[in-house]
């Protein structure tokens, strides 16, 4: 179990300030809770996005760890290749050092561009745990839609049209897909809770095999919300059940967090801009399938956790 | 002292990378290279190498592994081909940029399309400005001395580049020859143990690699790059006099064969190379002073003595072979490097291209022994106006042989 605040207040901060992501940005505040369940002994892998191109902007860098970018796509295959390297070494006495490996990438370079050598490296078993960071969008390449991008919402290639009003369907389910995977463990969590978070990093880093952590990170350009809300949109995402905290050690699904009540996904949806259409004449119907689905979703997630 | 034994030159490439015994192997399967990763991975299965393989899902995760392996300090080699490499394009730029010495063999074949399983240049001449260090093999022994040798260039200090070693596919791939191989502890001795100086799993020393560089520093970095390519140069020379102290096999920038009072010169990669020797020799048995010059490196291209070469005295006109298209309507892209390096050259002779042996066409004796004939043509009154000519292949339309540059066989 993670410590309390005071003691995780105490670790070192391997991702440190003076970074260039926008104020408020959810990434860097779930990428530093998930750090301080770390500590040192570190290699990171990062895909191609926001995180990556405003932590290491030559020849400056915010990480305290090794880390290594190579492209959009690979990042898990990347640690494949470093966690297979260190093996060797190990196995050689070439390397004496005990090292974790934890590979990073958007939703863009997780559920798109980067599920293939995801999928990949997840059977072959090596000894990672990916972290995809789900802002919803290619965020760094100016807001596109991605397929974590909820029904309906407003990118720069799914805009709300006067034919078409924003992204037509429903995202995908990625964390339900890689715990189909049967990796040892793979969770869903969200910075506003950030005890949860730290101890699904804890058992990630624990387990004996590939671990997959899906974590909510809220972009306040994207999403267009107050960048001092970036907590609270978290926290409703998963009190309305849009976002369920929920992990799949070993097989076994549990609910980690169970809202007292559900709220209605309206009140999510109305904090965010790229939003605002669905409130306007003709939005209703979407608001309603989108609240239809993430009724199913949860009935079938609380089915699967019973 | 070598031993003589017969290998295809898939399994020569295989048994050096054995010899080398690389810490990380990370490979796919594609046809004619999927025999290199059939018999690595049975190295490994029967523990007779330490590596650990990482049988990838693509070839573009296979570079992906290659890369990330490297930069945590291992030696680390795949093979690939055609769709294979076209796959790891994105990442061949990037392992160049991150100057890791990763030793790739190549397994020469077409790129789609259409489909075409069977050998040409196309595949390792769309990566020519990737940055790798490539070089060529003739025959099955260059394969297994190239990729010896491509350790200790790729990993010298003044290089770390990464290095593809190519030969044809089917043609040497799956050619059985006779080959002199050394002992494993001579190959383990002269690849000797790899200790970077800057990796991922140094406890003391946290590095970043692969940051944003913008305005301010990517040049640079791509500067550096094109320096190593000329620093690669010596070292490739200074590796190969060390591999013949020890094999007695010796190596260079490129052969010369029956060169030295040459008028008619062809210039050919790869396996063709052998075919063109046995032409020389009949056209020499004819009269004719013919003779050929086969690059083993093609990056960095070792232009200015090349140029040397080719502009002696005597030397009346040059045919290029090319086994790949630039599409750029003049011709292949040996050509276009050859003829640009004789750009300068006070007299040069004129020089001609033929394309040839696309999609694994077969290219005959007699039409090898043809583009002599068209060189003495161009020596006494500049041939042909087209310096490009298609070699054995069928017009676009019929009565169009002329226009077209095209050959029929
Ligand atoms: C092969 C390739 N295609 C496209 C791009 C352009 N690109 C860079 S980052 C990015 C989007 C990243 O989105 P995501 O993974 O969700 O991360 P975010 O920026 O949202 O943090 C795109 C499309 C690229 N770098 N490489
Ligand atoms: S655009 Fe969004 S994800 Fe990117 S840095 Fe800004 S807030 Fe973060
Ligand atoms: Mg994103």
């Amino acid at each position: 179990m993670p410590g309390t605040l005071k003691d995780l207040s105490r670790r070192p901060s391997l991702l440190t300030a003076g970074h260039r992501l926008c104020a408020g940005c959810g990434a860097p505040i779930a990428i530093r809770q998930l750090l301080l369940a770390a500590g040192t002994g570190l290699v990171i892998s990062n895909a191609t996005g926001c995180v990556e191109v405003g932590t290491t902007i030559y020849p400056q860098t915010a990480w305290n760890v090794s880390w290594i970018h190579s492209a959009f796509e690979n990042a898990a295959a990347t640690m494949s290749g470093v966690e297979t390297a260190y093996r060797s070494l190990k196995k050689q006495g070439k390397v004496r050092a005990d090292f974790r490996f934890v590979a990073l990438g958007g939703d863009g370079g997780t559920y798109d561009i980067g599920f293939q050598a995801l999928s990949g490296a997840v059977e072959r078993g090596h000894r990672m745990v990916y972290v995809c960071y789900d802002n919803g969008a290619y965020m760094n390449t100016g807001i596109q839609r991605s397929s974590a991008t909820p029904l309906g919402a407003d990118t720069t290639t799914s805009p709300a049209g006067t034919r078409i009003p924003g992204k037509p369907g429903h995202r995908k389910d990625l964390t339900a897909i890689m715990a189909a995977h049967d990796v040892p463990y793979v969770a869903q969590a969200s910075p506003s809770h950030w005890q949860d978070l730290v101890a699904k990093m804890e058992k990630a880093l624990a387990a004996d095999g590939p671990a997959f952590l899906n974590v909510l990170a809220p972009c306040p350009r994207g999403w267009r919300h107050e960048s001092s809300e970036t907590i609270e949109v978290a926290r409703l995402a998963v009190d309305t059940c849009f976002w369920p905290l929920y992990e799949v050690a070993k097989g076994a699904w549990r609910l980690t967090y169970r809202p007292g009540k559900k709220k209605p996904l309206d009140e999510w949806l109305k904090l965010q801009g790229r939003f605002a259409h669905l409130f306007r004449p003709g939005g209703e119907a979407i608001r309603q399938e989108l609240q239809a689905w993430v009724d199913r979703k949860w009935a079938e997630l609380v089915a699967r956790c019973a | 002292m070598g031993q003589k034994v017969a290998l295809t030159g898939n399994e020569a490439a295989a048994f050096a990378m054995r010899q080398i015994d690389p810490d990380v192997v990370a490979a796919y399967p594609i046809t004619p290279q999927t025999e290199i990763v059939q018999h690595f991975s049975s190295f490994v299965h029967d523990g007779r190498v330490r590596t650990e393989f990482v049988t990838v899902e693509s070839e573009h995760s296979a570079m992906s592994a290659c890369i990330g392996s490297a930069a945590a300090g291992a030696r680390t080699m795949t093979a690939t081909c055609s769709q294979g490499l076209a796959l790891m394009w994105e990442m061949l730029y990037i392992a160049s940029a991150f100057r890791l010495p990763l030793v790739m063999p190549v397994v020469n074949r077409a790129l789609s399309g259409p489909i075409n399983i069977h050998c040409d240049h196309s595949d390792a001449m769309g990566a020519r400005d990737s940055g790798w260090i490539q070089l060529y093999s003739e025959s099955a022994q260059e394969v297994y001395d190239n990729l010896i040798q491509a350790v200790r260039i790729a990993e010298h200090a003044q290089v770390h580049l990464p290095v593809m070693v190519c030969q044809d596919g089917f043609v040497t791939s799956h050619g059985l020859e006779n080959l002199e191989i050394e002992p494993d502890e001579a190959v383990r001795a002269f690849v000797g143990e790899y200790r970077p100086e800057y990796h991922l799993l140094d406890p003391e020393r946290p590095i970043t690699m692969g940051p944003l560089a913008l305005q301010n520093a990517y040049f640079e970095a791509r500067r550096q790059l094109a320096a190593a390519m000329h620093e690669a140069k010596p070292v490739i020379l200074a590796v190969a006099r060390e591999f013949e102290a020890l094999t007695g096999r010796s190596y260079g920038f490129f052969e010369a064969y029956r060169m030295a009072d040459a008028e008619l010169v062809a210039v050919a990669l790869n396996s063709t190379a052998g075919t063109l020797k046995e032409a020389v020799d009949e056209l020499r048995r004819q009269g004719t002073r013919a003779g050929l010059l086969k690059p083993r490196v093609f990056r960095p291209f070792p232009w200015e003595e090349m140029a040397d070469a080719l502009t002696r005295p005597g030397i009346r006109a040059v045919a290029v072979l090319d086994r790949a298209d630039t599409n750029s309507t003049l011709g292949g892209p040996l050509f276009n490097d050859v003829r640009a390096a004789l750009f300068d050259a006070g007299r040069r002779p004129p020089v001609k291209n033929y394309i040839y042996g696309l999609g694994g066409r077969d290219v005959s004796f007699a039409e090898l022994v043809s583009v002599f004939g068209d060189l003495r043509a161009t020596a006494r009154d500049g041939g042909t106006d087209t310096p490009v000519t298609y070699l054995g292949v069928q017009p676009r339309r019929s009565g169009e042989l002329a226009a077209a540059g095209t050959r029929r066989r």
